[in-house]
């Protein structure tokens, strides 16, 4: 148990540096998704599972939504757009 | 005798007046701006995607060469390294703060004071909630979470303010431009795969999320957790069915009818509370058996008011930010 405590934090890390310098914004937002998910495992190891729900529907679910909405209206998201205008 | 200013014209003064009529621009010169006659233009889907690259690309080298000109490579190179540097101090500081910290789950920390002790020995008799959490979050600490559904509540209202589409300024011309051109009032694409996994998954979300808000003091979660998942559950169906769909159920009368009514009664019910519990008046609300589903006197119906609070505000934000209207 301890070591997979550990392997937790380490990730958690390695997701919170990833977020900052990943290029693309879409990737880092889907990272931040998993230190979400990363973090509500370590609420439920902490014994807190009332935190632990609200982290998922929260950090993971509500948040990530928010910041794609947000992506798609500055036009951050070009790579979909221009393999939908190859296809045509 | 005052002496007559024949260099009116040039005068910081006159400058000054006219930046505050708004004749004068100041930040004309070192300003990028857009010109807002092309972005109005009457075939600006069109000709909006040709002409933008090089025009970027233009206004970027320019950008470049006034930033070289004006000497702010060294300024920048300096901001960096203060930056590095800055950031170097604060994590130096947090660590050695941390050297200090008592060891984590230690029988003699300072957090095990009377008062976690009080909240756990009495606090299932005081408010009869087998979920100490809520019991302390809905009961002891009742004032707070009034605080943090009032935040939710404000906040929603500051999205409204800034994102929200005033359909009467617009006319029509004006708005099918804009419909073209960004897709705010895009209705989904039917698409079927998200329509069916929808089908199955949003009832699921829905029932999950009305147990975690009416079960709140008898198992983790309560009417936060329970309103985020029922929020995403109504968004999952707004994107798989569209906003004619969603617009049956939930509009903007809705959300304001069902936000002002959760929260008033969340105030009444509260301030009753702690006006004869201050007072050692009996409140005759009786807290039940605990265990029992119908227990635990305000706190359910409160856990459903900040729930209902929760799931409008996260339903409020995706729709504001989706398509600046509910």
């Amino acid at each position: 148990m301890r070591i997979f405590e550990i392997l937790l934090l380490l990730c958690l890390i390695v997701c919170a540096v990833s977020v900052a310098f990943t290029k693309d914004l879409l990737t880092s937002i889907i990272i931040f998704m998993s230190y979400s998910l990363i973090m509500c495992v370590i609420w439920v190891l902490l014994q807190s599972p009332d935190l632990a729900i609200t982290e998922a529907a929260v950090g993971a679910g509500v948040t990530s939504i928010l910041f794609f909405v947000t992506l798609k209206k500055i036009n951050a998201i070009r790579k979909e757009a221009e393999d939908e205008q190859k296809e045509r | 005798m005052s002496r007559r200013k024949d260099n009116y014209e040039n005068s910081l003064w006159k400058k000054f007046r006219g930046w505050v009529d708004g004749e004068v621009d100041l930040l004309a010169d070192g300003m990028e701006t857009v010109d807002l006659s092309r972005r109005a233009g009457g075939n600006a889907a069109e000709a909006g995607e040709i002409s933008t690259i090089p025009a970027d690309s233009d206004r970027i080298r320019r950008l470049e060469e006034y930033r070289e000109q004006k000497g702010l490579k060294l300024y920048r190179r300096v901001y960096q390294v203060m930056s590095v540097l800055l950031c170097a101090a604060i994590i130096f500081v947090l660590l050695w703060t941390v050297v200090y910290l008592p060891v984590f789950g230690e029988a003699s920390n300072p957090a095990n004071n009377e008062v976690a002790a009080r909240y756990i020995e009495s606090g299932l008799q005081e408010t009869g909630a087998v979920n100490i959490v809520t019991g302390m979050i809905l009961d002891y600490r009742a004032f707070d979470t009034f605080g943090e559904s009032c935040v939710l509540f404000i906040a929603s209202c500051c999205v409204l303010v800034l994102l929200r589409i005033d359909r009467s300024s617009h006319d029509d011309r004006q708005r099918k431009i804009s419909e073209e051109t960004n897709d705010r009032l895009y209705e989904p694409k039917n698409d079927i795969i998200l329509q069916k996994c929808a089908c199955v998954l949003v009832p699921v979300i829905m029932i999950f999320g009305i147990y975690i808000v009416l079960n709140g003091h008898l198992s983790p979660g309560g009417g936060f957790s329970g309103g985020a998942v029922l929020g995403s559950g109504l968004i999952l169906y707004l994107n798989a069915f569209g906003f004619q769909k969603t617009g049956r159920l939930f509009t903007e009368r809705t959300y304001r009818k069902v936000t002002l009514c959760a929260l008033t009664f969340y105030c009444v019910a509260k301030s009753y509370s702690f006006f004869t519990g201050a007072n050692h008046i009996p409140s005759g609300i009786p807290t039940g058996t605990p265990g029992a589903i119908l227990s635990s006197g305000l706190i359910l119906p409160l856990n459903i008011c900040v729930g209902l609070v929760v799931a409008c505000t996260m339903y409020a934000f995706y729709a504001l930010f989706r398509k600046g209207g509910m």
